[in-house]
């Protein structure tokens, strides 16, 4: 990479802003996990699972990278299994419980919350890889060109069920806009770049988050213009998970996610 | 060296891959290249899926087999870019699939991540509204009748998808173009 010159970012905010890019897939693949052997259908478990897998394996390219970048002994294990919540830096929607953001965590798990929310963010995805095939890093690069396929395969499968929900019955049709209601909120802090996005962005390393909104919402519009669904109207809140600060369901999920790692710290597998 | 880096080439190539035994890792174009790094040789491998279950499988093979075959100075190393796609299976590869009863993946040319895919991705939109209607059909691999159905976009790995051939009543997996 040398050989094509250093993106003009500092190496450690380069860092910072990788680990950003990689804890978003990583936790939406855990909550994903939590659906294997649970889902509605056979068919269903399988997708799920293997987008679990595909969006695990974007982290960890990510924060391979980030590793080889500061050297030392950081790891990609070191990142996922031995960081606390403040310094995680995923979306606060894809820390929500499946079963929703009403339910605090205690209700059954709800597919149509999984779905809408898969849909949004593989959305937000293929317009993040697709203009990140286009980053000064050459190896952030090559990472989004293969992880934007899997982007467009998921925004497939999410949308056709988003679809199917919304132009179902009135029960699907209840839930998907439901969901739709409540995970749009969350959506904002996607598209509101703090300094760090900006440095990205200034360095050619990252993406103008904010200039995705608009054809983010063009096609989630189309979808759930498809699905007869109702697309809420603004609101003020905007989350803040992607500075570290979440809520509080990201310590569940970590203490569940972390455990094996940090009892056994040493061991490899 | 060249010589060697021929034999590591043949070695590494008829490596059978792990989930999908008919077809080899150059068949796949899971090997890219072997090359000759600072006076040792590299084996070039490319993953699949990212997050593919048998890439570290893969790796570990072609290490096992470096090794037995008196290469233990050879580097094993992945590549991502440019990213791997299904246009790599030759066609010697797709009929070895077909036998196999896994029909081939559709030609995915223009549709890898360019800069002419961005462009075309721009002017056309592609929302995916109905998404399943846009998929090219697999022909089904034992009798050939296009008149198939789709059963599930994942199936027993996540390079396949599952179908149903309604002439024959067969199921079969589809190889997903990539």
């Amino acid at each position: 990479m040398d050989s094509q010159g250093e993106p003009t970012m500092e190496r450690a905010r380069r860092i910072e802003y990788l680990l950003r890019l990689a804890d978003s897939p990583l936790v939406l693949a855990h909550r994903l996990s939590q659906w294997c052997g649970h889902g509605p259908v056979l068919e269903e478990d399988l997708a799920l699972a293997n987008i679990s897998l595909d969006l695990l394996g974007q982290a960890r390219l990510l924060y391979q990278h980030a590793a080889a970048l500061a050297g030392g002994d950081a790891s990609e294990d070191r990142y996922a299994y031995f960081r606390d919540v403040p310094e995680f830096g995923n979306f606060t929607m894809l820390e929500l419980p499946n079963s929703g953001v009403a339910s605090a965590g205690a209700g059954d798990p709800d597919y149509a919350f999984t779905i809408v929310r898969n849909a949004m963010y593989a959305a937000w995805q293929v317009e993040l890889w697709q203009r990140l095939t286009d980053s000064t890093d050459p190896q952030l690069a090559a990472i989004a060109a293969k992880s934007l396929k899997e982007a467009r395969y998921h925004l497939e499968h999410a949308a056709d069920w988003m679809i199917r929900f919304g132009d179902g019955t009135d029960e699907s049709h209840a839930r998907a806009q439901r969901a739709l209601d409540s995970l749009v909120p969350y959506a904002s802090e996607w598209f509101v770049p703090d300094a760090l996005d900006a440095e990205a962005c200034a360095a050619g390393v990252g993406i103008d988050c904010a200039a995705i909104r608009s054809p983010w919402l063009e096609r989630m519009h189309a979808i759930a213009g498809e699905a007869t669904l109702r697309w809420p109207g603004d609101s003020e809140f905007c989350s803040t998970g992607k500075l570290g600060r979440h809520s509080e369901h990201l310590g569940y999920l970590l203490t569940e996610m972390q455990s094996v790692a940090r009892a056994h710290p040493d061991a490899a597998w | 060296m060249t010589a060697r880096l021929a034999a590591i080439r043949e070695l590494v190539g008829r490596i059978p891959d792990p989930e999908i035994p008919v077809v080899t890792l150059a068949d796949l174009g899971i090997l890219r290249d072997v090359i000759d790094e600072d006076g040792a040789p590299a084996v070039l491998l490319t993953p699949t899926y990212n997050g593919c279950p048998a890439t570290e499988a893969i790796a570990a093979q072609v290490r096992e087999a470096l090794d037995a075959a008196g290469f233990a100075d050879a580097r094993v190393r992945a590549v991502l870019s440019p990213a791997w796609t299904t246009d790599w299976i030759g066609e010697d590869a797709r009929r070895k699939l077909r036998e196999y009863g896994i029909a081939p993946p559709a030609c995915m040319a223009g549709a890898a991540a360019s800069a002419a895919d961005r462009a075309a991705l721009a002017g056309a939109g592609v929302p995916m509204i109905a998404p399943m209607l846009r998929q090219p059909q697999p022909a089904c691999p034992r009798c050939g009748s296009a008149d198939v159905e789709s059963i599930s976009r994942w199936g027993s790995t996540p390079c396949k998808a599952h179908y149903r051939c309604l002439a024959c009543r067969e199921p079969f997996d589809y190889f997903k173009p990539y």
